[in-house]
């Protein structure tokens, strides 16, 4: 990456435009209107109040948006005089990770939202502003219409307030349609144009080099929301604003200096246009441009990227680029026809006169002192070799920024080819690069999803040299090329619903439990103060299902403002590989930073026991809680200890299975921390289990009524796990499909079908076992049951069975079994577990026990 | 005249040398066909009385990779009873179905492969194509392979994402590991409307489910396939005949006719039938079975082209062999001595362990006895004997070997049932008739 060191900071100059007026309350002077030059004086931007702009963040992909309220002049800052009050916009991406399910959407790329939160600071310094951008507002119904005109558009439709997503208020919708008027007199800032299709593509293409999803979508993903950006950074706004004063102050004490060449730009300026942030002109103002200046930007350009290359940068090189300029533009224009559409009789209009505004030039070479030395250039100088390369490859990379984002990555390997043969000919092959180049990204994103989410994250981690922006490659499972079908019986509906996976409206039979949980929670979160609570119960009662509801409907009557937000974890003991690796997933889920457990451990006290900014409560689900357990019971302390905090306003409900889990593995100190509330799962009755299965099958009739009876009955005496009364039922559909063969035949699902699905599950299967083996291994089992009798042990050497078994053989009129043989039947019949043995080693010492009881044995045996 | 004769005989003779050439060819074919059947468990060959079974896991599967439905089930069946042929022919036959093929994915494990939870997650990363994502060493730990694992079987779900067939052999050492971490999870997934799963494990063990951990078990949908080897004996003839038999797309029609024809005959032979009812008798496992035909087809060569009952009862007298008792009839004389006095003080002492020199002290009784049939060995040389016999682990130490016991007093037992000692001696190629009686005779000091 040849160009990532060149990065600099741009120099842009700021100055009012108009007349003062002053502000008698506020004593300030106000304006109108403010006039913002790139450094080279190329572009110019007239930005007026009530326009909206594009304010520098700490991610030039996605500046921030506002709308311009107030111009004015504070002579009590140190640095930045120039202030500017706005009305924030917010992107999707800025919104908090947590929150982004309200919207209950997809956003559109280019979607952003009128931010409704006074508390956020609008006062910023006007020097951060960038450019202005235009915002549409849209009704609530409206499509957000895409495409590449409305590229640089952005669009409001709702409005945010930290809480909740709303339709615009109707006297917002007036304000927009004012600025619209008024924006075409700003049209006029020169080299707009170019800035839209050249340096946004530089400023992204860095970033994309930094952030590349695995998203292979072009310009568009540069929109798309990335990552989180909490509305805390609003605060540093300014931080990011004030340090760059002096420096444009510096530029402005050389302004002295003159140049007469006006082709003349430095490589200086070609950066400080690199690294403008994201510029997006509106494309009706391309025929203002002058072409001979928009040419000379392109020598900028183009000196950027021979930088950028490492190759030839010396200046007399770059005097030979200059003098092309009107070669080299009409070659560009070919090119950025196929990327803007729009523009027409360009290539006519190229002249190489360099005919500025005297305005313009001033102020562009103002802010280039050392470039005197350097007036004497000989201006014809033509097509020299290097030259040529230099210039293909520019094209290219400018071609490769243009186009999209994931070809970045591969002009780092790639092109060195198609750089040298297009070399000669600039005219013909200026186009089919790009063809080339566009086909192989179409197949690359017919490409199946597995290749492109496998080839991009995995580049990710390498390039991003900040940890703390932590970019997870999100891994999936390939999706499938046929849609599953769907159920298209009685009995399969009834399948499906019967899944344990399936979802139910309600949880019935825990309606009491529900309650508990929901008002403790709920109690908590409106008193702002956290608590633990304790749940236990035997697997399959519906503990982890039941809080799940609870969060659900929390979040709902959060959405609604009846009880204050709150943030909401989940991490499962049995999900971790060991108990410490908890603080990497919780502050993983809270904050979405990385870092190793003592880390993160460190991290999470300072959140919880610092006071926080944010104010909202977090909810914590520990599930599986036991396996949390460790030799200093470090973890559960901390779990515990935290929710004492009076700012730390964590709730933490956790869930295991055992009742007594706090007396019995608990030290002291860790269970009088987690305190008196517990609640405890009973296993479910069979009034509970059937009301369970009335419930989920209540529209399919699928199930005689005495069969559903009978398999809660069963389950019930057994576990009261409601998993295998589902699973029980399930099978059974399966039987019922079986015996019956007709496939129309709409069969219910009967008790002599649940009786077979339950036997199946629950029947031991020694005994099946034992009567399916050999003649010598039964008989081997009855030398045991002799050897137990005679010696009134439970256990025998296996000399000892060895011998009562060749007595036993010799009964029955069997062929004498050698020792290897029996051996080899007793090693086969403690594989299976009927026997449990000793260690092979012991050979004819080896212990030999039953596992099954010895009336079992007799049972099998018995013919 | 003469010379034509001459010429004709020579004829004849190259004629039967490229017969015998012909045959050397389909034997070796035959032999190579057989082979792959006894050795490979390829999923061509024909299923044994597991249709039911059969039945039960293939529309599981279908289930799975058609609609969508998460599912789990053991397949449980001793060694050799054809666990890994049913759930290969079912994938064989699920890929065959043209809406499948491209849809599912496969994982296999194997419990002795996959030793911890860790490694398993590495495998299946891997065989999911995930690990171009993972390999990166951002992505190293333990901790982050697993929550990289549930992220991705998380993001999908019934109805858009490939269902995933993870095949789990020797189930139970998965149950070993540490909180049975990666059961739990692939349990949970198949419980919950994540990626659909479908959880197979084969086991031998009868009592896996008790293997499992409370929770595991809940998320188990309990559903059992058992096989069980439950044929009969004439199934198992006709077992044998169709695993001899060969395929009809053999290259010499005539060759093939003849040798399914001799198969026929060896099914229907007396004393076959008998081997077969004894090798029945002790397992009934195909795989011994398969291990028996190995034996007998070894013995097929081009001038004895045909396999006869008498190939298969050799092959059977082999498989059924005592291995110790072979040990014994290599032994030397002092050393069968040696036994033969253990033997005698097993007897007297009822099974308590003995040492070297109570041995010794037998051997040289009988030896005064009998001074004209035994060479009296010294007692360095005896002990050598002595000390090779352990070797054998014909005679194994009761405690473990430590510098501080004298070799002479350390306390030893004998490995040898009476009855194979004495089986042996039968055997024994020139026993001193001395050693023999004194062998027999319950006195030892007659």
């Amino acid at each position: 990456m040849a160009y990532y060191p060149t990065r600099l900071k741009t120099r842009q100059t700021y100055s009012w435009v108009g007349k003062p007026l002053l502000d008698q309350k506020l004593r300030y002077h106000t304006y109108k209107e403010m006039n913002v030059k790139m450094e080279g004086g190329l572009t110019e931007i007239h930005i007026q109040v009530g326009q909206f702009v594009l304010i520098e963040g700490d991610d030039d992909e996605n500046p921030y948006v506002a709308k311009l309220v107030e111009l004015f002049q504070d002579d009590s800052e140190p640095y930045s005089k120039k202030r500017a009050r706005v009305q924030w916009f917010i992107r999707f991406c800025e919104v908090p990770v947590s929150k982004r399910h309200l919207l209950g959407r997809k956003p559109a790329a280019q979607e952003i939202f009128w931010y409704d939160y006074p508390a956020c600071n609008s006062n910023i310094s006007a020097e951060t502003i960038i450019d202005h951008v235009q915002v549409v507002a849209l009704g609530p119904d409206e499509v957000i219409p895409m495409g590449p005109k409305n590229e640089k558009t952005l669009f409001v439709k709702l409005s945010w307030n930290e809480k909740t997503f709303r339709p615009l208020a109707p006297e917002l919708f007036a304000e927009f349609d004012q600025p619209q008027e008024g924006s075409p007199r700003h049209q006029k800032p020169v080299g707009a144009k170019t800035k839209g299709l050249g340096s946004p593509s530089w400023t992204t293409a860095e970033h994309a080099i930094k952030r590349i999803e695995s998203r292979h979508s072009t310009s568009k993903s540069r929109r798309t929301p990335s990552h989180p950006v909490t509305p805390k950074a609003k605060k540093r706004l300014e931080l990011s604003g004030l340090p760059r004063t002096p420096s444009t102050r510096i530029s402005q004490q050389n302004s002295g200096a003159l140049l007469d060449s006006p082709g003349r730009s430095k490589r200086k300026v070609a950066f400080s246009e690199i690294t403008s942030p994201t510029k997006r002109s509106q494309p009706d103002g391309l025929h203002t441009l002058s072409p001979a200046l928009k040419a000379l930007q392109k020598t900028g350009e183009i000196q950027s990227s021979c930088a950028k290359d490492n190759k030839k940068a010396s200046p007399d090189c770059h005097r030979i680029l200059r003098t092309r300029v009107p070669a080299l533009k009409t070659t560009e224009t070919s090119e950025e026809r196929t990327l803007t559409p729009i523009k027409g009789g360009w290539k006519s209009s190229a002249v190489p006169s360099v005919v500025l505004k005297p305005e313009n030039i001033k102020k562009r070479e103002a802010e280039e002192p050392e470039a005197q030395d350097e007036t004497t250039s000989t201006p014809h100088r033509i097509r020299r070799k290097s030259s040529l390369l230099t210039l293909n490859r520019i094209k290219q990379q400018l071609r490769f920024l243009g186009n999209s984002k994931s070809d970045q990555e591969e002009d780092e390997f790639l092109p060195a080819a198609e750089i040298s043969d297009s070399g000669s000919e600039e005219e013909e092959t200026s186009t089919p690069p790009i063809l080339r180049r566009t086909s192989s990204r179409v197949s690359k994103n017919l490409c199946s999803s597995v290749k492109s989410s496998l080839q991009t994250p995995s580049k990710t981690p390498k390039k991003t040299p900040k940890p703390s922006t932590p970019r997870h490659a999100i891994p999936r499972i390939p999706s499938r090329n046929l849609a599953a079908q769907e159920p298209a019986s009685m009995l399969e509906e009834a399948r499906l619903r019967l899944h344990v996976s399936a979802v139910p409206e309600s949880l019935p039979c825990r309606e009491q439990e529900f309650q508990n949980i929901y008002n403790f929670v709920e109690s908590k979160l409106l008193d702002r103060t956290g608590g633990c609570m304790y749940i236990s119960g035997v697997p399959g009662t519906g503990k982890t299902a039941t809080v799940h509801e609870v969060i659900r409907c929390l979040q709902q009557a959060a959405q609604v403002n009846d009880i204050p937000p709150f943030q909401y974890v989940e991490v499962n003991g049995m999900k971790l590989t060991e108990p410490h690796q908890v603080y990497v997933q919780i502050l993983q889920k809270l904050t979405g930073q990385k870092a190793t457990a003592n880390h993160a451990a460190e991290l999470l006290a300072k959140c919880f026991l610092t006071q926080r900014s944010s104010e909202e409560t977090t909810v914590l689900l520990v599930d599986e809680l036991d396996l949390l357990w460790t030799q200093k019971q470090d973890v559960l302390y901390n779990l515990f200890d935290w929710p004492t905090h009076k700012e730390a306003r964590l709730v933490v409900l956790t869930i295991a299975n055992t009742m007594d889990l706090p007396e019995r593995i608990m030290m002291n100190r860790v269970s009088s921390r987690l305190g008196l509330t517990r609640m405890s799962f009973q296993p479910y009755t069979h009034s509970q289990l059937q009301r369970i299965l009335i419930c989920r099958l209540r529209h399919v009739k699928a199930f005689e009524d005495d069969a559903i009876q009978l398999v809660a009955r069963k389950v019930a005496a057994l576990s009261g796990d409601a998993r295998r009364c589902l699973d029980i039922c399930r099978r059974a559909t399966e039987i019922c499909e079986f015996s019956c063969q007709k496939p129309d035949s709409p069969g219910l699902v009967t008790v002599a079908h649940l009786l077979q699905a339950v036997d199946e599950m629950f029947s031991s299967s020694y005994i099946t076992a034992i009567k399916n083996s050999s003649v010598l291994e039964q008989s081997f089992l009855r030398a045991i049951l002799a050897e137990f009798r005679r010696s009134g042990l439970e256990e025998a050497t296996f000399q000892q069975v060895y011998s009562q078994h060749v007595a036993l053989c010799r009964m029955e009129g069997l062929p004498y079994p050698t020792m290897s043989e029996t051996m080899a039947v007793c090693s086969h019949l403690s594989s299976c577990r009927l026997l449990l043995v000793g260690p092979s080693r012991n050979d004819l010492l080896l212990r030999v026990r039953l596992n099954i009881s010895q009336d079992d044995v007799l049972y099998a045996l018995k013919e | 005249m003469k010379r034509s004769g001459f010429q004709f005989v020579k004829m004849s003779s190259r004629k039967s040398k490229s017969n015998n050439l012909i045959h050397a060819e389909y034997l070796s074919q035959v032999q190579r066909i057989l082979r792959e059947r006894f050795c490979h468990q390829s999923p061509h060959s024909n299923l044994f009385g597991v249709q039911v079974q059969y039945k039960h896991l293939i529309e599981l599967l279908k289930r799975t990779a058609i609609h969508g439905e998460s599912n789990s089930v053991l397949i449980i069946g001793p060694r050799g009873s054809g666990k890994t042929m049913l759930i290969n022919h079912a994938l064989k036959e699920l890929m065959e179905a043209e809406e499948v093929s491209e849809n599912v994915l496969q994982v296999h494990l194997n419990g002795l492969l996959q030793i911890n939870d860790k490694i398993a997650l590495k495998e299946i990363t891997r065989q999911l194509n995930l690990e171009n994502v993972v390999g990166d060493k951002v992505f190293g730990s333990f901790a982050e392979n697993l929550s990289f694992l549930l992220e991705a079987l998380k993001k999908g779900d019934r109805s858009s994402s490939c269902p995933v067939i993870f095949v789990l052999d020797e189930f139970d050492l998965f149950a070993h590991h540490k909180n049975q971490t990666l059961l739990y999870n692939l349990f949970d997934i198949s419980q919950s409307a994540q990626t659909p799963l479908a959880v197979i494990g084969l086991t031998c063990r009868l009592d896996i489910l008790e293997l499992l951990e409370k929770r595991v078990k809940s998320r188990f949908s309990h559903r059992q396939i058992h096989l069980m080897n439950s044929f009969g004996f004439p199934q198992y003839l006709k077992i044998f005949k169709e695993q001899l038999s060969l395929p009809a797309e053999f290259p010499d029609k005539i060759f093939t006719e003849k040798w399914n024809e001799n198969i026929q005959c060896l099914t229907e032979d007396r004393s076959v039938r008998e081997v077969l009812q004894k090798h029945f008798n002790v397992s009934k496992n195909l795989r011994s079975l398969h291990m028996l035909l190995m034996l007998a087809l070894n013995r097929v060569t081009t001038s004895h082209p045909f396999m006869t009952a008498a190939d298969v009862m050799e092959a059977n007298h082999l498989c059924s062999m005592d291995s110790k008792a072979n040990i014994v009839h290599g032994l030397s004389v002092l050393e069968i001595c040696l036994i033969i006095a253990m033997k005698h003080l097993n007897d007297i002492y009822e099974e308590e362990p003995f040492n070297f020199q109570m041995v010794y002290n037998e051997f040289q009784k009988f030896v005064q006895r009998k001074a004209h049939s035994v060479y009296n060995f010294e007692k360095p040389v005896v002990m050598k004997a002595f000390e090779h016999l352990q070797q054998l682990e014909l005679i194994r130490p009761m405690e473990r070997t430590s510098v501080n016991t004298q070799r002479e007093y350390q306390l030893m037992k004998l490995l040898l049932d009476n009855t194979q000692i004495m089986n042996a001696l039968q055997k024994y190629p020139n026993c001193p008739t001395d050693v023999r009686q004194w062998a027999t005779s319950s006195l030892s000091w007659l």
